[in-house]
């Protein structure tokens, strides 16, 4: 009996009984479907991180007051006085991997445009801001150097707080008051989006670093340095001239520890990816813990559906059905119902990713490869789980089979 | 000497089955020849043997002694894969209960045995439809076997045992299920099969009106032959 004529003597056995195929398929179609599911949602929000890490630059270093192992939370490391401005400077002049610097100081104020009032985050930043956070301006312009070193009271919007205080009319040239000092307004930085969904980046003000340290936090340090490295290959010798030149810079003995610490965006973005990986491993796995259990109902179903039909394979093998037809048979029964469940398992899980992806907002993101492997993996499950019901339906006594009840 | 027209010679069939730790004497040395073209009955209480015999017969089984020649091979000694074939190709069953596939046509019950041997779905589509025009069915092929009363389900099982040509026809207790009235139609069946298509015929039945179309009846005993009448 040839290949093509046995899968049709299966599909119409298994046609005969739709329910109960259903029902047995019921294992593997979750079991498939979860995977894809799970896998495409993991994947989803990787490649969200991915693209957001790719915007702000992989060559892109934070310096940071503060030993590693004293690392204060993100963005406050306000309680560390040992960075300078000067320290920036030696930065640039003698590390060649160092493309741009721009030193950083933060804090939170009342912004105030006529009878518009805004709480917002003002950054302190250099020239070189943009073209470090690859952020343009959309309106007007950037502060240049020379407004910088003079501490010149100039601001560049947000696009959100421009829309609180403005609200769509033309801001540039306008004077807002930032904890009650007249700033000029000069430019509105492009739209961004949130990022990560806890904070909005659109929501800020930039001002000279110079202006912040002066008019508003009375300080001379700076809390941070944002960096480009000249290139990404370069940007792991950038680290390392970096913290050559701050050790002497803070005349840190040989083999006493940093009072700084440098990030690398790379390796940060490497690290997330690696974790994002592990979580869509992790997920993976749960969901073909349960194509395992859909595989062993497969089986189950199968050894009843063989003794439900003892007569009928009494009767096949009366009129001249041999072992290897009957094995044959209900292998390739198991071997269909599985791989028909692992297509609408399939669907059900492209369906449910795309499902999610709107009602949720989360990005998804199916793999062409997890659908090749679902599908492999469901034919396996059909050959092994289908292999013990077939074997032992064609060891049947015929003639007892003919007699069973 | 082999007469040529013999189709089936036992010879000294024995079959002991343990059960447990007791040993039963199902055939204890059975001794015959059918010819082919014969109509015979072979009767006898519950216990007799009959069943064990029209399985040997049927090669269905293999007897534990001696010898069993079908159409001059013998056969007592084949293996399952051989005595598979030998269903296929020569032989065909009809049982008390028709044993037809559920949820499934006349046609596709006819067409059974020409599954597991090579023959094309056109042929295997004509042989049917030859078959079940034979036993008074043409036009009800399509039916369901739910769709079909006792005696149409009965038909179709012969059908299905005459589908192959098969040189020999086995019917066990064939007009069991069924009231009088189908079972003599049924029996008329057999007797034109017999008569027209010269097909050999061995029914196994405790019921005399079911003897009675026959040439000759075996009465069986304890495993033995105890008795052969000509009609």
């Amino acid at each position: 009996m040839n290949i093509l004529r046995t899968i049709r003597v299966a599909l119409r056995a298994l046609f005969r009984n739709k329910m109960r195929s259903l029902l047995t398929a019921l294992g593997i179609i979750i079991g498939v479907g979860a995977v894809i599911a799970t896998v495409s949602i993991g994947q989803g929000a990787k490649r969200e991180v991915e693209k957001r890490f790719d915007a702000m630059g992989t060559n892109l270093l934070f310096v940071r007051p503060g030993s590693r192992s004293f690392r204060g939370r993100h963005g406050g490391g306000g309680t560390y006085v040992n960075l300078m401005p000067g320290d920036a400077k030696a930065i640039l002049e003698k590390c060649d991997a160092v493309q741009y610097i721009s030193p950083s100081v933060s804090t939170r104020a009342q912004v105030v445009y006529g009878n518009k009032n805004w709480n917002t985050s003002i950054y302190g930043v250099s020239d070189k801001y943009p073209d470090i956070r690859k952020w343009a301006v959309e309106d007007g312009i950037f502060f240049d150097e020379n407004q910088v070193r003079a501490g010149q009271k100039v601001a560049v919007l947000g696009s959100e707080v421009n829309e609180n205080l403005f609200e769509g009319a033309d801001s540039i040239g306008q004077i807002i008051r930032i904890k009650k000092i007249p700033f000029s307004v000069i430019g509105v930085l492009e739209e961004k989006g949130e990022s990560g969904g806890w904070f909005n980046r659109d929501d800020q003000i930039v001002i000279p670093y110079t202006t912040a340290q002066r008019r508003l936090l009375g300080i001379i340090h700076i809390q941070s340095i944002d960096i480009s490295a000249v290139s990404m290959e370069r940007t792991t010798e950038a680290v390392e001239q970096i913290e050559e030149v701050l050790r002497i810079q803070h005349k840190i003995a040989p083999g006493a520890e940093d009072d700084f610490n440098v990030s690398n965006m790379a390796e940060i973005a490497e690290g997330a990816a690696e974790s994002r990986d592990v979580l869509i491993f992790l997920l993976g796995g749960i969901a073909c813990v349960s194509l395992l259990v859909g595989g062993i109902g497969i089986m189950n179903i199968m050894l009843v559906s063989v003794t439900e039909r003892i007569r009928e394979i009494g009767i096949r093998m009366s009129v001249g059905a041999r072992e290897k037809d009957i094995l044959f048979q209900f292998l390739l029964e198991a071997i269909v119902l599985s791989v028909l469940g692992g297509v609408l398992g399939i669907l059900l899980g492209v369906g449910a990713s795309r499902l999610i992806s709107i009602i949720a907002g989360w990005q998804t993101l199916v793999s062409n490869f997890s659908v090749v492997v679902a599908f492999f993996f469901s034919g396996i499950v059909g050959i092994v789980f289908g292999f013990f019901p077939a074997f032992k339906a064609s060891k049947l006594d015929p003639i007892d089979a003919l007699r069973y009840e | 000497m082999e007469s040529n027209n013999n189709l089936i010679r036992l010879e000294d069939l024995k079959k002991i089955y343990k059960v447990g730790e007791t040993q039963v004497n199902a055939l204890s040395g059975v001794s015959y020849n059918i010819k082919e073209g014969d109509l015979v009955a072979i009767m006898g209480p519950s216990g007799s043997g009959k069943s064990t015999l029209m399985n040997i017969i049927g090669c269905l089984d293999r007897p534990t002694e001696g010898k069993y020649f079908l159409e001059g091979e013998e056969v007592s000694t084949l293996d399952k894969n051989k005595l598979a074939r030998i269903r296929n190709k020569k032989i065909g069953f009809v049982f008390q209960t028709f044993n037809l596939l559920a949820r499934t046509t006349a046609l596709e019950n006819t067409e059974l045995p020409l599954l597991y041997s090579s023959t094309s779905k056109k042929e295997m589509m004509e042989m049917a439809y030859e078959s079940l025009a034979i036993v008074g069915l043409k036009g009800r092929e399509l039916h369901k076997t739910n769709q079909l009363s006792g005696g149409e389900q009965q038909r179709v099982a012969i059908a299905r045992s005459l589908v192959n040509n098969p040189s020999l026809l086995l019917a066990d207790e064939p007009t069991g299920n069924l009231d009088s009235k189908t079972g003599k139609e049924i029996m008329e069946i057999f007797k034109k099969l017999n008569s027209e298509k010269k097909i050999t015929i061995i029914l196994v039945t405790h019921d005399s009106e079911v003897a009675q179309i026959t040439h000759r009846r075996i009465y069986l005993k304890d495993g033995q032959i105890i008795k052969e009448e000509q009609n």
